[in-house]
Parts: C-alpha cells; structure tokens; sequence
C-alpha cells in the first residue's frame, strides 16, 4: 500500500460519516412518513444484489492463491452454502463452513 | 418499568451474534493491520466505520493502491443496504427522539437490523420505546466486541501462520447471511444477476463493476416482484 498516513485516515472519517449519514437517511429525514412503494422494492434488493456479488470473485479467483482456482476454498463454500440450506442457523453455518475449510486445508497440504 | 425486560429480550438475541461477530472482528483486525494499518487505524475502522463489509472492501481497495474517492464510493456502494436498512426500521423507530434515532444509526448493523424487525414483525403490540430498548439490548453485546476482537486481530495479527486460509472467513460470514435471504424467486434473480454481473463487468477498474452489477441486480429483483404481484393480483 503506497497510501500516506493522511490518506488513510481520510478514508476512514470518510466512510465513517458517510456509512453514518446511509444509517441515519430514512430514519432520521423521513421518520415515520411512508415511502414510496417503488423505492421500496428496489431497496429491498440491495442487501442480495450486493453482498453475491462481493463473494464471488473471492470465492472463485482468491487473491491469497494469486487468483489460481482454488480447490479448498471451493470446497469450503459449497459446504457452507449446503450446511445452510440444510440447518437455517447462521451460527452452525460458519463454525461448519470454517470446519470444512480447515478439514480440505490440511488434508490436501498433506 | 419496561426499559429492562425489553432490553435483556435484546441482548439474549444478540448473544449468538458473538460466535460471528468474533471471529469476524478478528479477521478483520489482521487483515488490516497485514495490509500495513497500525492499531489506531484499524481500531478507527472498527469504530467510526463499524460495518465488517465496507471495511474489507476499502482495505482490499487500498492495497489495490485505488484512488481514495474510488475506496469511499465502491465502500459506500457496499453500505448501501443500510439505506435499506433505515428505511424499513424508520416505521417502527420514526417516533423515538431524535437523538434516540441518532443512536439507533450508529449502531445499524446487519444483525441489529435483522434481529429487531423480526421480532417488531412478531410483536406489532410493542410501542417505539419498548422497540428502542429491544434494539438497544442487540446491539449491547455485539458491537463493543466487534471493537474488542478487532484490537485482538491486530494484536495476534503476527502469530497466526499465513499459510492458513484464514482469507475465507469473511466469504463464509456472507453465504451464512446471504442464504437465508433467497427466500423468493425475485431474491433469486437478484442474487444470480449480482454474480453473473460482477463477472462480466470484471474488466471495470476498482470494483466499479460491482456497483453496475448490484444496481442491474436491484431492478432484476425489483421488476420480478412487480411482474410476480400483478400476475397474483386480478
């Protein structure tokens, strides 16, 4: 990273302010008026239009392998996607997906 | 009076948060902290940011040496949601005191959220006070350890072997919470969109692609919901 310390902290008030003013939108502008119904649907998306898209290069071209598809971490988040269809519970979901991937670590390191 | 019994239903749902919030706050402290941050940077992360996906996004950006305004807009793209997130919570909250309101936004994050419209959803008897105090109770628990396992990943940073991948937590975190979300055709088509997307708008620079893709993944979503309503509708 060739950022200055300036910089960084910049970013950081920076997100931070504008993450807050996100946070405080509606609640704090709008209150307890309604909004209009078009707005809401496509606000109801944003969290599932966002947050696939963010894992998928993750998951397919991983930076920690130089980008090379990677068998573990593959294996990894189709047993996280399986383990949640199966038990709806977010807290067994990630202590299953993380156990899947520490398994498929070690087992093809060794 | 009811401040107390709300409040501790809130906290006993935001318990289980910790078992995500820990590990999560601690990848993030070492991810931060390897990508060159000194403590009083990543702590200011955790405190002044305090959303665990914006955060990974404008570290991952920053070691990708983006342009500082590229870093805020593809962060805030990310906490975009929490728009969504007002909004939904503003009916319920609208009539708390401002500073209450003020309060509640600080704290908005994904579980505090998703705890307390369940539960405002459950419970429509609840008044605005009793539902502060309910989101209040949540958060209690989750959000001084999200700071607290942040300082203990930038500390612990160096003792954690780099070959582990120790990356792919936060995929994880995000397919627990996204699952659950796909519960209708139009969550679906937003979810395929978003991926399919993403990867052929990957020749745009600094993630400016995820943005396109979230934004045609939104209206797919919304215009499904609108075609399955008018056709259930005479």
């Amino acid at each position: 990273m060739t950022l200055g310390t300036v910089d960084i902290w910049l970013i950081i008030l920076g997100l931070g302010v504008g993450s807050y003013l996100l946070r405080l939108s509606f609640l704090g502008i709008v209150g307890s008026r309604d909004l209009p119904e078009w707005l809401l649907r496509h606000l109801r998306y944003t969290a599932v239009a966002v947050m696939p898209g963010m894992i998928t290069p993750m998951i397919l071209f991983p930076a920690a392998t130089g980008g090379q598809f990677d068998l573990v971490r593959m294996g990894a988040a189709f047993a996280t996607i399986a383990i949640s269809l199966w038990t709806r519970n977010a807290t067994l979901t990630i202590f299953g997906g993380a156990a899947t991937l520490f398994a498929l670590h070690f087992l093809l390191a060794a | 009076m009811t401040f107390p019994q709300d409040f501790w239903h809130g906290f006993r749902a935001g318990l289980p948060f910790l078992l995500v919030i820990i590990p999560f706050g601690i990848v993030f402290g070492v991810v931060a902290t390897e990508a060159g941050l000194n403590i009083s940077q990543t702590m200011g992360f955790s405190i002044f940011v305090i959303a665990g996906a914006a955060q990974f996004v404008a570290i991952q950006l920053m070691v990708e040496n983006a342009p500082i305004l590229i870093v805020l807009a593809t962060s805030l793209a990310v906490n975009l949601r929490m728009a969504m997130y007002s909004a939904s919570l503003a009916p319920h909250l609208g009539p708390v005191p401002w500073w209450k309101r003020a309060v509640v936004a600080y704290f908005m994050v994904d579980q505090a959220y998703a705890a307390s419209i369940l539960k405002y959803d459950d419970s429509p008897q609840m008044t605005p006070r009793q539902k502060f105090a309910y989101y209040m109770g949540v958060v209690t628990p989750v959000c001084p350890m999200w700071y607290v396992a942040t300082y203990g990943g930038a500390v612990l940073g160096d003792v954690i072997p780099p070959t582990l991948p120790i990356d792919f937590a936060v995929p994880i975190t995000f397919l627990a919470l996204i699952v659950p979300m796909l519960r209708s055709l139009a969550h679906v088509v937003a979810a395929l969109v978003s991926i399919i997307g993403v990867l052929v708008f990957s020749f745009v620079p600094f993630n400016l692609g995820l943005l396109l893709a979230a934004l045609l993944a939104m209206v797919a979503g919304a215009e499904v919901e609108r075609q399955i309503t008018k056709r259930v509708a005479p």
